[in-house]
């Protein structure tokens, strides 16, 4: 299962003739980094031979801005901002991402309704995360706009909520060690039950569209095929990973927070193909749901700070620490190392969406150049994060 | 799971020669790890990956870590004649540990559901003796994330398909997320300008002369810069 | 029956063109500027100073005690220290700042300030209409700028600014057992 990569360079090129095309010339196309369907600055090096990918190579960092040496330098507080920017379509989760692995560098513990606070917004951000995702599929296999905005309408209600909350649409900041920066606003809960309880209108009208789809499932069904061996020894998670068929999430794995506490399915698909991929964030919104509708049920009053923790000049113990999450886009983790003072020794990021492009040459091979775009959008990427 | 000390026993015994220690953590994560030897990482990892109790098949997050020089100054209270008579001296030893480089995978088992076993190799210095041997045909995840550290740590992974900068460009010189880099002489200017910028803005930026005062018109003018 | 996939999706957007006529859940676009929807209470954007009473001079709260501009992120606040003191609301001599700038091109509305703050003196406004023609220097909000009343404050965080007041005329009532135990609230302390 070893890689069998090759530099672009390394591609040998028949020589130029004068006016006719050889057959099985390789056409060198270098697909981004300013294109639609790439969502955000990222470059693919196409090798093709007609219409067919024969070797694709990803080039990465046009929007790097090394964000774990910004970390380095900052104290533990300053980077809880800077992890909105990674994943800015998940805010939510990259707080806690971030807050657990300082939680359990510092030995913290975190009060009862904040956990609970954290399991909704995690769970609201999965459901705004995959909606858009699903709209942004589209979007790449030509259903311009319109089951993007149907998306957005439904996320825009999500970060409504998200701005009464912590005063800001996507940069939410929200979160702290041991705890959440303030509680919720008088009215929010209802108003987040109300959103919970009309999202199943919005899956079932996306499923609608999209399910009995010719089209869709012309374009998506046996494209880009991922094979659970591979999924596994190429460090694929989240939805990608259970689209091929391997039960892990973990959430149920590690059962951090209080999701030991929920009932819920973890939907698994059976072919690993873009069709399976895509399936996988309809099903997945459902599971969401009825987590969000027990969390309700069971969140109580209660602090959502641990007073313990200092605010300022806050110095956890000599240590390491890695924490991660089952983030909407796949295990997000955070490594960290403290030596002892105000700023962390060492601050990784382990972004989902970086380690799961690790498989997309294997899973463009063969295909032809529309697929690419369309596997691209079933990876589901944000360059925020893998370009850091 | 076992214990690491269970785990290091093992693979000690499966993989002849292999050297193994175990890297105490001393925080409230208690995640220690395993340091190994680098001629027998590659075998060792095989190890960990195929045991069949063991399985760690993903191997979830690889990372750099750069320890510069430092000295460790111990302080140990010995017994010594002084004029005759037996006294308690503190006597100071100072080690020098030399700097290296550091490779890190979390790994975990999606067959049986445990982790992380966290194991680190480590290079034999900071600068041409900054190789490791690569775990990439073991755990793909591993391509992206060694040409990650190669990238910014500058250590060379003997045996990966694709060593290539992956997040800088091509030309680019030093690595970046060293402890030691210094960021090249480029100031922009900026308005607040603090300690180090306001240091640099100092070597760089030199007031302009007055003229005749049509440098400060501004497009728009005052009125719309409230 | 092929197509019967596409005609079902057909119905879809159909239902949704003819109910954004209809039905609110289905259009929520707002006519912007002509229509504004109310902002949350917690919305932030940018910083600014606090002051009591009327004179954004002397009713200053911030004591350029610099903690702000210290764990700042990205390092945007810029404080110089006055030579002289002056009394604050509760008429101890402190230090007021000299300069304070704060870049809004760089600042990325975190809110750490306001939490680090032990003084109350920083908080975040809601005014997000903030273009201007230049790039630097515009951007670039002087403690004059800066400086705004605690009735502003009273009026874009109804709830948040009370409690505020509450918990400094608590802390004066501790720090000064004085007969006047009242203490009075912050916005009628007499200008020094």
């Amino acid at each position: 299962m070893s890689a069998t990569v090759q530099t672009l360079e390394a591609i040998e090129r028949p020589p130029v003739s004068m006016g006719s095309r050889l057959e099985g010339e390789l056409l060198e196309v270098s697909m981004g980094p300013q294109h639609p369907s790439t969502h955000g600055v990222f470059r693919m090096n196409v090798a093709l031979e007609g219409e067919v990918v024969r070797k694709l190579k990803p080039v990465f960092g046009y929007l790097h801005r090394n964000h774990e040496k910004l970390g380095e330098n900052m104290s533990y507080l300053g980077s809880m901002p800077y992890t909105d920017r990674l994943d800015y379509f998940c805010s939510m989760t990259n707080n806690w991402a971030y807050a657990l692995s300082v939680e359990k560098l510092a030995g913290i513990k975190v009060p009862e309704r904040a956990e609970y606070l954290r399991v909704i917004l995690a769970e609201l951000t999965r459901l705004q995360n995959h909606a858009s995702l699903l709209g942004f599929l589209l979007n790449d296999m030509g259903a311009w706009g319109t089951p993007l905005m149907y998306a957005f309408r439904e996320r825009e209600k999500i970060l409504d909520l998200f701005e009464s909350l912590s005063g800001s649409r996507m940069m939410c900041d929200y979160m702290r060690f041991g705890g959440c920066r303030c509680d919720t606003p008088p009215g929010w809960m209802e108003r987040a039950k109300q959103i919970v309880d009309r999202f199943p209108h919005f899956i079932d009208d996306l499923e609608q569209l999209v399910v009995g789809n010719e089209v869709v499932i012309g374009r998506t069904q046996n494209v880009g095929i991922l094979s659970p061996d591979l999924a596994i020894n190429a460090g694929i998670a989240g939805p990608m990973l259970r689209a091929s068929g391997v039960n892990y999430d973990i959430r149920k794995v590690d059962g951090y927070g209080f999701y030991p506490r929920f009932k819920f399915r973890i939907p698994l698909g059976e072919h690993g193909d873009t069709y399976d991929r895509l399936m996988m964030r309809v099903l997945e919104m459902r599971e969401s749901l009825s987590i969000l509708k027990q969390a309700f049920e069971q969140i109580q009053p209660g602090p959502i700070m641990n007073p313990k923790v200092k605010i300022r000049a806050f110095r956890p113990p000599v240590g390491e620490a890695y924490g991660r999450i089952e983030g909407p886009k796949g295990e997000l983790g955070f490594y960290l190392i403290s030596d002892g003072g105000q700023n962390p020794y060492r601050y990784r990021v382990r972004p989902p969406s970086f380690v799961n492009l690790t498989v997309l040459e294997d899973l463009c091979l063969g295909h032809t150049v529309a697929d690419v775009m369309v596997i691209l959008g079933s990876v589901d990427i944000v360059m925020g994060e893998v370009d850091r | 799971m076992e214990s690491l000390e269970q785990i290091k026993a093992r693979a000690e015994r499966a993989v002849s020669g292999a050297q193994i220690a175990i890297v105490p953590n001393p925080g409230p994560a208690q995640q220690s790890s395993l340091l190994i030897d680098n001629e027998h990482a590659f075998a060792v990892a095989r190890f960990l990956r195929d045991d069949p109790t063991l399985r760690l098949d993903f191997c979830s997050n690889v990372t750099g870590v750069d320890w510069l020089d430092r000295v460790v100054k111990k302080t140990v209270k010995m017994k010594r004649l002084v004029d005759g008579e037996e006294k308690e001296v503190d006597e100071t030893t100072e080690e020098k540990i030399p700097g290296y480089l550091e490779a890190v995978y979390h790994l975990y088992s999606m067959t049986h559901k445990h982790g992380p076993v966290i194991i680190r190799i480590r290079t034999r210095d900071r600068g041409d003796g900054a190789r490791l041997p690569s775990l990439t045909t073991i755990w793909r995840s591993a391509e992206f994330q060694e040409r990650e550290i190669f990238d910014l740590y500058g250590v060379r992974f003997d045996g990966h398909p694709d060593l290539r900068r992956i997040l800088m460009w091509d030309e680019f010189v030093d690595y970046p997320m060293r402890k030691d880099y210094r960021e090249p002489d480029d100031y922009e200017w900026e308005p607040t300008p603090h300690d180090e910028v306001l240091e640099k803005a100092k070597r760089h930026y030199t007031q302009r002369p007055e003229l005749d005062g049509a440098e400060k018109i501004t497009a728009g003018g005052d009125a719309l810069n409230r | 029956m092929i197509g019967s996939g596409v005609l079902k999706g057909m119905a879809v957007t159909a239902r949704n063109f003819v109910g954004s006529y209809f039905d609110k859940e289905r259009l929520i676009t707002v006519q912007y500027p002509e229509e504004r929807n109310p902002l949350p209470e917690n919305y932030r954007n940018f910083p600014f100073l606090l002051y009591d009473g009327d004179d954004p001079h002397a009713g200053l709260r911030c004591v350029a005690c610099k903690i702000c501009e210290k764990e700042c992120p990205p390092q945007c606040i810029y404080i110089v220290k006055s030579d002289d003191k002056k009394p604050d609301y509760m008429g101890k001599p402190q230090f007021y700042p000299k300069v304070f700038d704060i870049d809004i091109s760089v600042c990325m509305s975190c809110q750490i300030c306001v939490e680090v703050c032990p003084f109350e003196a920083i908080k975040m406004d809601k005014d997000f209409e903030l273009s201007r023609r230049e790039r630097f220097e515009a951007l670039l909000l002087r403690k004059e700028e800066l400086s705004k009343s605690n009735d502003y404050y009273h009026k874009i965080c109804p709830t948040d600014a009370p409690e505020v007041d509450a918990k400094l005329a608590e802390a004066a009532a501790k720090k000064k057992p004085a007969p006047a135990a009242a203490a009075p609230t912050p916005t009628s302390v007499p200008a020094a």
